[in-house]
């Protein structure tokens, strides 16, 4: 996406990292585009990797990923 | 249980024997050995490895930690390399002792399945036609979800 970070402000009833996908798409072309294929996106809360219904209250950092391919 | 993430090349074998320097508990040890691969069908150049330093490190000591507790592990080892590695290369090693031989297969197996899928590294394949990320597979999914049901004992 060539955003390294970015200071987001959803409204109070985005509390999950799922519904915070869906928001940051509703009002962001180029994350609409990045989130087009949602069941495949990885998210981490403070460097913790996290399941969609996880709550972002006290997240200090969200991060994405794409499909991870260790090993 | 440790683990180490680095981008120079380790010798395997002076891993393993490493390993195996037990104080007489472990009655088996498995060794997991991944490598960078190049087929006709799919001929590589190399690899290249990115990866998430902190998170890395940190979810692959939490799913050897869970080998230990779910399978009695004496011990468990992984090393995970990064940055760009030549066909034939090492890229990881898994090496799990136990008492028995299944637990340190299961838990060698068991660390590996869930590294596949759940530890942030991302694969690009160099070819003569250019750089590619490797596609995520939905088979290493599913090797993982059998983890998921507790095993039987």
């Amino acid at each position: 996406m060539n955003k390294g970070s970015e200071e987001v402000s959803p409204p109070a009833d985005v509390t999950t990292i799922d519904q915070l996908i869906d928001w940051m798409a509703s009002n962001d072309e180029s994350f609409q585009l990045a989130f087009e294929d949602k069941e495949i996106i990885r998210a981490s809360i403070d460097d913790e990797l996290v399941e969609p219904d996880a709550f972002i209250k006290d997240a200090r950092e969200i991060a994405f990923f794409p499909p991870m391919t260790g090993g | 249980m440790w683990v180490r993430i680095q981008e120079q090349l380790f010798d395997p074998g002076h891993e393993t024997n490493n390993f195996l320097q037990k104080d007489g508990s472990a009655g088996a040890v498995v060794t997991f050995t991944g490598l960078v691969r190049s087929t006709p069908d799919d001929p590589i150049d190399a690899l290249i490895l990115e990866h998430h330093p902190t998170m890395a490190k940190k979810q692959i000591e939490r799913f050897a930690t869970e080998a230990s507790e779910k399978f009695e592990l004496v011990d468990i080892g992984v090393i995970h390399r990064f940055g760009r590695m030549n066909v034939g290369e090492v890229i990881v090693q898994v090496m799990a002792a136990s008492p028995h031989r299944q637990a340190a297969f299961d838990g060698a197996n068991y660390v590996m399945d869930w590294l596949k899928t759940d530890a942030p590294f991302w694969k690009q394949e160099v070819t003569a036609q250019g750089t590619t990320w490797v596609q995520h597979r939905s088979a290493d999914d599913t090797a993982k979800d059998k983890w998921k049901t507790p095993p039987k004992s």
